[in-house]
């Protein structure tokens, strides 16, 4: 039953991809008063690129095919892990977040690698700049799983998010502050705006785009599968951590599973939606703004961790 | 009980981070939005003080702190800048990184040194006291790092803030210091406007780098 | 305890062997310190699984005091990390050229280094552990210098000697200060002694600076990037994988086990220090060209680790929070052993690179992995453990140090409790850091095209040496992979020193779990995340071959449109680190960037100029020796005064003692 569970969570993870991502650029395409490709269009574009040849540059090394396959599956693996419908499943308890950070910390480390084998000078651009991010966001990531910790006592994500089930609500400021630092850093992770623009291929401030230059094909259309993925996997992470509400509790039957499907579908169409929204009214930053715009998630973060001790030790 | 020290919290915090916020800030003019808004933060939270502890006479801080703080003196600064036409950049002399882990440390040593030394008094006032303390080396912390004299005007008034708070915090202070508190803020607003229209004049920059110049203190 | 001496005493005999047979019997020290190693294995196992120990007292030494020697589980579990190092590093010193590599300056010195670490680890008093601890630093120190034409050996080796020699000054302080005015040297004696809380600060104080600058904490690291990598890489591998270690081990003998009274202060300056080591390490690494001082500079971050995790293991245990403890000793513990292995297997590797490309500095090298494919393979094991990556051994340490961290907000003392989320946000960083330095080491050394014709010949070295990365590559993975079981097979040492273990098999999801406090607040399980790993990644892979276009062809690479024919062109080395440099770089180290760029119709090239400093060595060792070499030049001046001038200085002299005497009576 959990096994099945887990499988559901799997595959549900890796059909919604593209269409978060969809959702994300018809809303962006809406407001700025084009019309937009049409939601399921990431679909499209993967099934074209895997019926595209795949071109390797003459000094790609085994790495360079390897890698697309070992990102997709770092990120895979990551992505189920994180309690999407249903809290509890099979393998929830494999990981805790730092081993799921760890986890997409492995992915990054190929992509970068990747960029770097061709030799060129653009994939060591978007290398050397998403290591730098990783760098900011780290210490920022850490603090808010400090924070989730402190209020729940555990950080295997099941577990938190049944804390935030059954808790009582009451207004949380600490929690609110790593929600928003939290926000941040899913923004950099992701290459989203103000960090990186995923709309963009050729621009000096490229990250992301800069690592995949030299791939084609299938192997562009699994980075690309991933990079959805690791989108679906942040929302997924902010959703089940700040509003469980909805999701089906650990051993719970078929009808809760179906409550909970719904429910987390619904979260993160309305993620989407706040992202688009999100990328039309900001701008993008010069790269080495990025420190600052970190930095402001690290004091949040940093904050919330302070408040927190402070309500533990007035309220004891 | 929970209720209320929920909400007081809330909006204590929401102080302390617009005190981050405006360590942040690179632009005059959101310098001064920032500060109104934890200038209104503020009149809310001694307003919601007044109502839970039914002290009525809060009510007036909060006016003052609403009316004065929170759109006289952000509309006066706003339309001094423009009259002025200061340079709309916040002249930094520690990086703004810095700036915020230094801050950061402030907050960690005011809330351990408040907890440490108030452990016998009520979970109120140590929570005002400790916040309160933080936004004050906040204040001053800002005042020491930002060469423009508006956003040391800023500072300075983010700081008077943080007294504020901690004047609701503890119970029994009296209005009388309140509204001297409050007076001696418009004051020091005067001496600060002149101050700024002078150098302004003079060096045709509100950088109080070239006063120091003018003193031999810098070549 | 027989069996370990007996291995001594091989150790011992290889090295007089080579020393006094010379040439021809050079080549008879690795097989001999492969038997060595194994058999100091054997004998220290069993010590360390049932939590036993042994003493022996041999009439060695001082006369009357003689020598004791102890094997406990301490010693047992640092002789496994010694030995496992030796023995790797053995293993690839039978690959070594009996022409061109095998030097009677070097042969001989290695049997004996390794001899010394092991006595140093078994040494039961004062003066033996002293004694092998001089041994050990004078063999490492002649390895250093024994490449002696190169001026920047003998500064290397010069730099470590004054080092050293402060460190062991420090260590005789200490040890002086905890036998007291009794005077009992062995370390049973010190264990009852009871300390006055002032004079065991001192003696932390002095232990610090001893221990701390033979494993290269911050700001006492300046020795080890300088003379780490200037041994022979085999050697390297021993100084920075393993000679570290019994640093610590000294560190945690001294306070963990011979100091009585610990206080929960004293973790301070290991938390603070230790994080600050393990990022200013990295920052240091990510600014460098050499390979090998970017792998020296590593072990200094990791030391700081290590020291991360002793200082909130003593924190716990002296406010009272044991089960806390334990997580972050049994961190301690299982960093060393894992550093001990991937930093081994990376410093073997870039010996592997320098044999086979004669170069060491990024700007030449680059696409090995065409030319070295099993060594890249190794390599990258190598890198991916460093960066604390699953499902690697070194994130399995780093899990379990977040953890501990993680219990930080229980701390009764507010200061540390207060502390904990700064420590645990620049391990993060550090961790981070480290991703983008072995990002760099790799992607620079290993990826892109050759960047000098060196680096395009380069041939894969012999098999026994590639096979000596290969175990250590295995063992990386393997200590990944079984982390659980390990460090519950720490629990007699765990109890020892902090008086609780970590949770038992049942406790966690499954046998091969890693459970810090209990299974529902947090749980690692490699095995499981590995077989999914593979499984998705397998699947993923031949669906997506079945179903997608199967055509491939190789062509130029696209680049944007800009293809360029010349290899220079790739990121470099420096230009990859420019990003973090301008990040963090005015902060730590003043760095600054001048471009001179030429007016319009000028053709002379325009120049970016970096500039930075660092302030531990100005401040530390620059100032110090200034200070001094001005002083000696005052004195100097005191030998050429007249008759008179001399008269008035004694004369002043026994004034001022006359009014000192005064003063005190």
């Amino acid at each position: 039953m959990l096994f099945v569970g887990q499988a559901i969570q799997m595959v549900l993870v890796i059909a919604l991809a593209p269409l978060v991502t969809g959702i994300v650029r018809k809303v962006k395409a809406r407001f700025m008063g084009r019309i937009g490709p049409p939601v399921i269009q990431p679909y499209r574009d993967l099934i074209k690129l895997m019926r595209k040849e795949t071109v390797f540059a003459e000094n790609a090394s085994w790495l360079f095919r390897a890698a697309p396959y070992a990102i997709f599956a770092f990120t895979w693996v990551a992505a189920a892990l994180v309690p999407s419908f249903a809290s509890g499943l099979m393998f929830n308890w494999a990981a805790d977040v730092i081993a799921l950070v760890a986890l997409l910390g492995a992915a990054r480390v190929f992509l970068a690698l990747a960029g770097m084998d061709v030799g060129t000078s653009f994939g060591g651009i978007g290398a050397s700049r998403e290591m730098m991010i990783a760098t900011l966001a780290e210490p920022a990531m850490l603090l808010v799983v400090l924070t989730m910790a402190l209020a729940a006592g555990t950080t295997q994500l099941p577990g938190v998010a049944d804390f935030l089930i059954s808790a009582p609500i009451t207004v949380r400021v600490s929690l609110a502050l790593a929600l928003v630092a939290l926000v941040m850093v899913a923004l950099a992770e992701n290459a989203r705006i103000p960090v990186d623009n995923p709309a963009t291929h050729l621009e000096l401030t490229m990250v992301h785009e800069a690592m995949l230059l030299e791939y084609s094909g299938r192997h562009l259309a699994m980075i690309e599968a991933s990079s959805q993925l690791k989108l679906v996997l942040y929302l997924s992470l902010i959703v089940s951590l700040f509003v469980p509400f909805g999701m089906a509790p650990a051993q719970s039957g078929v009808a809760a599973w179906a409550f909970g499907g719904f429910a987390y579908v619904g979260k993160l169409i309305a993620g989407a939606v706040l992202l688009g929204m999100w990328e039309v009214s900001v701008a993008k930053m010069r790269v080495f703004r990025v420190s600052e715009f970190l930095g402001g998630a690290f004091v949040f973060a940093f904050l919330a961790i302070l408040l927190a001790f402070l309500t533990r030790e007035v309220m004891r | 009980m929970t209720q209320a020290y929920d909400v007081s919290h809330l909006l204590a915090g929401l102080m302390l981070v617009a005190s981050f916020a405006l360590l942040y800030q690179d632009r005059i003019f959101a310098v001064l939005n920032t500060f109104a808004a934890q200038a209104i933060v503020l009149s809310l939270a001694v307003a919601w003080e007044a109502w839970t502890q039914d002290r009525p006479h809060l009510y007036i801080t909060a006016g003052i702190a609403l009316g004065l703080k929170g759109i006289v003196i952000p509309v006066a600064l706003h339309r001094m800048i423009v009259k002025l036409g200061i340079h709309r950049d916040v002249e930094q002399v520690v990086g703004v990184g810095k700036t915020l882990i230094l801050g950061l440390a402030l907050t960690s040593l005011s809330l351990m040194l408040v907890l440490k030394v108030t452990e016998t008094a009520e979970s109120f006032t140590r929570e005002g006291l400790a916040l309160a303390l933080a936004i004050i080396l906040l204040g001053l912390l800002m005042m020491i790092t930002r060469r423009n004299a508006v956003t040391q005007i800023v500072g300075f008034m983010s700081l008077e803030n943080g007294l504020v708070l901690a004047a609701t915090g503890a119970q029994g202070m009296p209005l009388v210091v309140e509204v001297s508190v409050a007076f001696s803020v418009l004051i020091a607003l005067f001496v600060f406007a002149v101050f700024v229209f002078r150098i302004r004049e003079r060096f045709d920059s509100v950088d109080v780098e070239s006063l120091e110049r003018v003193r031999g203190d810098r070549k | 305890m027989t069996l370990l001496l007996l291995a001594v005493a091989l150790y011992a005999s290889a090295g007089l062997a080579a020393a006094v047979f010379h040439r021809r019997l050079l080549a008879i020290v690795y097989p001999l310190c492969i038997a060595a190693a194994m058999l100091a294995i054997i004998a220290g196992l069993p010590v360390l699984f049932e939590g036993t120990s042994e003493t022996l007292h041999l009439p060695l030494g001082l006369p009357s005091i003689g020598l004791h020697l102890a094997l406990d589980p301490l010693s047992g579990f640092f002789g496994f990390i010694v030995n496992g190092g030796v023995l790797a590093a053995s293993i690839y010193g039978l690959g070594l050229d009996r022409e061109h590599d095998l030097s009677p300056r070097i042969e001989p010195l290695v049997p004996v280094f390794a001899a010394a670490m092991n006595l140093v680890l078994i040494a039961a008093d004062a003066f033996g552990f002293l004694f092998f601890w001089e041994l050990m630093s004078l063999s490492s120190w002649a390895l250093v210098v024994a490449n002696h034409r190169d001026p920047a050996n003998l500064r290397a080796g010069h730099v470590y000697l004054v080092m050293a020699a402060i460190g062991t000054a420090a260590l005789l302080f200490a040890f002086g200060g905890m036998a007291g005015v009794a005077g009992g040297y062995s370390f049973a004696a010190i264990r009852d002694a009871a300390l006055d809380p002032v004079v065991a600060g001192l003696v932390l104080t002095a232990a610090l600076i001893g221990t701390g600058s033979k494993a290269g904490l911050f700001p006492l690291h300046a020795w080890l990037p300088l003379a780490h990598p200037a041994a022979p890489s085999h050697v390297s591998a021993l100084m920075s994988g393993v000679m570290t270690k019994v640093a610590i081990y000294g560190v945690i003998r001294i306070v963990f086990d011979l100091l009585s009274t610990p206080q929960w202060w004293w973790s301070l300056p290991f938390l603070v220090l230790g994080a600050a080591t393990a990022v200013m390490g990295l920052l240091y690494a990510l600014l460098d060209g050499d390979v090998k001082r970017v792998l020296a500079y590593s072990t200094v971050e990791n030391v700081g680790i290590i020291f991360v995790g002793l200082g909130l293991a003593l924190a716990f245990r002296t406010t009272g929070l044991e089960a806390a403890a334990a997580v972050a000793m049994a961190a301690a513990l299982l960093h060393s052993l894992n550093h001990s292995w991937f930093k081994s297997l990376l410093f073997l590797g870039a010996g592997a690179v320098l044999h086979a490309t004669g170069r060491r500095d990024f700007d030449g090298l680059g696409g090995l992995i065409h030319r070295m494919p099993v060594t890249a393979v190794f390599v990258l094991v190598g890198c991916l453990s460093a960066s604390a990556l699953p499902p690697f051994n070194g994130f399995v340490s780093e899990w379990l140090l977040f953890q501990a961290v993680l219990a930080g907000p229980e701390f009764p003392e507010p200061l540390l409790r207060f502390l904990s989320p700064a420590v645990g946000a620049l391990l993060a960083l550090a961790a981070a850091l480290a991703a983008a330095c072995f990002v760099r080491l790799y992607g620079i050394a290993f990826l892109g095209r050759p960047r000098s014709p060196e680096a395009a010949r380069a041939r894969e070295v012999p098999g026994v040496q590639v096979a000596a990365m290969g175990m250590l590559a295995a063992l990386c993975l393997a200590g990944g992979l079984f982390g659980g079981a390990m460090a519950r097979s720490l629990q007699p040492l765990l109890l020892m020193l902090t008086g609780a273990a970590l949770p038992g098999r049942a406790s966690g999801p499954t046998a091969l779990s890693l459970v810090a406090f209990n299974a529902s607040r947090s749980s690692y399980d490699a095995p499981t995340i590995l077989a999914f790993l593979l499984i998705s990644g397998v699947l993923t892979t031949l669906l997506v071959h079945r179903l997608s276009s199967r055509r491939s062809r190789r062509s130029a690479a696209w680049d944007c449109g800009f293809p360029d024919s010349s290899p220079s062109n790739q990121y470099s080395a420096s230009s990859f680190s420019q990003p973090l440099r301008r990040v963090y770089g005015s902060t730590a180290f003043g760095s600054t960037e001048t471009i001179d760029m030429p007016a319009p119709g000028d053709h002379r090239p325009a120049r970016l100029r970096v500039g930075f400093r660092d302030h531990a060595w100005d401040w530390l060792y620059l100032a110090p020796a200034r200070f001094i070499l001005a002083s000696s030049l005052r004195l100097n001046q005191l030998q050429f005064l007249t008759i008179r001038s001399y008269l008035v200085l004694m004369f002043s002299a026994l004034i001022v003692l006359l009014v000192i005497a005064a003063v005190w009576f």
